[in-house]
């Protein structure tokens, strides 16, 4: 399913795939975080409320840290000191939001075009039957996303990331919203993609048993600094 | 049914409440924009000042307008200068003077449907790509569009319906500006004038029933559908 030319050209062997040192205030709420990884797959893993999708938004531009530097996969995308903090969509991140926002206007096919389009064409790396194969969805292409169930909803706003030739994944709590069946399919498809894609992935969840399954390396977010 | 005459006035008022809409229309929707987004300081008076004339006794709104565009008004010389227009006792002036009238409304219906809009969808699609602009134009407007459109219906049917404001700037003059409500009260003056009267009002009845229904159906395409995609999604 992959290109011949995706997996290995994008890392020379000591690059880290998330070099991420931020802190942000969030109400009465301080959150901060500082880790380095080269695994396929980072999880971020901690309670609900701890700030993990604060983090994964700001990896994706969509919250503006405080201070800090996010570097990704070679690519400096925010650096306070130096003044660097480049918009959401010169990031190039395929972010998969824990409820889906598919958009309701459009139909699938539509939602899982929208970044595709606008990709350059050397970084589309997946073309649509291949995805819609892939994740097997190709009977809902014609249908609103208001009429999926929550897993298929799921894995268009997957397919819908891969579509958009991104450089790395942000998955926030992709599984939460699935029974255990579903839930399982899901994960071996994000199995497949830390495997044969090589994009690096930055995974959110509160479940201990997911995240050891897929993680290479594991960042433990509670309060306060994590390691 | 109707005399050529009568027919006369129906279109006269269809063309202005039309132009009425389209030139409050664009005014109407940034004025929306930004009371749902932006925070900034004046923002009450702002909003405020949009609403005036829907509390304005609208003898003064018309009064305003005379200030502004009349001959030796600032913003009458100047369309005067740049276009060579007048509004002063013309069609035009009437259609301005609906428009101002109905920018309440149209402000107030689109200002809810683009507060409604989910700004989440907006920050997926900034991920996908979509630079601030086209996020835009083809998130948040077209979430925004059922209501945008009944805010337009709604102008409309107040455009149809403006009465004070109009008389006051543009005066009744038969052809040029005297509108259905302008045509009724002055049939209404004359000896004998009953059937005309008659007639133009069960029109306005019917022009503003239609408005209404339209708007209310539209209002309500934007208050069910994305709230059914919202429960479903999540």
């Amino acid at each position: 399913m992959s290109s011949e030319n995706a997996p290995s050209e994008n890392a020379p062997s000591e690059q880290m795939s998330f070099e991420i040192d931020v802190r942000c205030r969030r109400g009465h709420r301080d959150i901060a975080v500082t880790f380095r990884s080269d695994a396929a797959l980072t999880a971020l893993f901690g309670p609900s409320g701890a700030g993990k999708t604060s983090v994964l938004d700001m990896v994706a531009g969509l919250l503006r840290p405080d201070a800090g530097r996010i570097v990704v996969a070679g690519t400096v995308l925010f650096d306070h000191a130096a003044r660097i903090n480049l918009p959401p969509e010169a990031r190039a991140c395929g972010y998969v939001f824990q409820d889906g926002r598919l958009f309701p206007h459009r139909s699938v096919r539509d939602n899982l075009l929208f970044g595709w389009r606008l990709a350059p064409v050397e970084r589309r790396r997946m073309a649509l039957d291949e995805v819609t194969a892939f994740l097997g969805i190709g009977p809902l292409l014609d249908r609103r996303p208001h009429t999926l169930s929550g897993g298929e909803a799921q894995r268009v706003a997957i397919g819908r990331a891969l579509l958009s030739g991104a450089r790395f994944l942000l998955l926030d709590e992709p599984l939460s919203s699935l029974d255990a069946a579903r839930a399982d399919e899901i994960m071996a498809v994000i199995e497949q993609v830390r495997d044969e894609l090589g994009v690096p992935i930055l995974y959110v969840s509160h479940d201990r048993a997911e995240v050891e399954r897929l993680a290479g390396r594991i960042v433990p977010i509670g309060e306060g600094r994590s390691a | 049914m109707l005399s050529p005459e009568e027919w006369g006035i129906i279109a006269l008022s269809l063309k202005v409440s039309c132009v009425a809409v389209l030139v409050a229309l664009p005014a109407a929707f940034a004025l929306a924009f930004v009371l749902a987004r932006a925070r900034f300081p004046g923002k009450i008076l702002l909003d405020a000042l949009v609403h005036l004339p829907l509390v304005l006794p609208p003898v003064v709104t018309g009064w305003l307008l005379l200030l502004a565009f009349g001959a030796n008004g600032p913003a009458g010389k100047l369309l005067d200068r740049l276009f060579g227009v007048t509004l002063l006792f013309r069609w035009t002036g009437a259609a301005v003077a609906a428009a101002v009238m109905a920018l309440p409304l149209m402000v107030r219906a689109m200002r809810l449907s683009i507060e409604a809009v989910d700004r989440r969808l907006e920050g997926a699609a900034r991920t996908l790509g979509a630079g601030a602009w086209r996020t835009f134009a083809q998130i948040t407007l077209p979430l925004a569009m059922p209501g945008v459109m009944a805010g337009a219906v709604l102008g409309f049917a107040r455009s149809i319906g403006e009465f004070g404001a109009t008389i006051t700037f543009v005066s009744n003059i038969p052809g040029e500006t005297q509108t259905l409500p302008i045509a009724i009260y002055a049939a209404l003056q004359m000896p004998g004038g009953d059937a005309t009267v008659l007639r133009l009002a069960m029109v306005s009845v019917a022009l503003s029933l239609a408005a209404l229904i339209a708007s209310e159906l539209l209002a309500r395409r934007m208050g069910h559908a994305p709230a059914d995609d919202r429960r479903h999604v999540l």
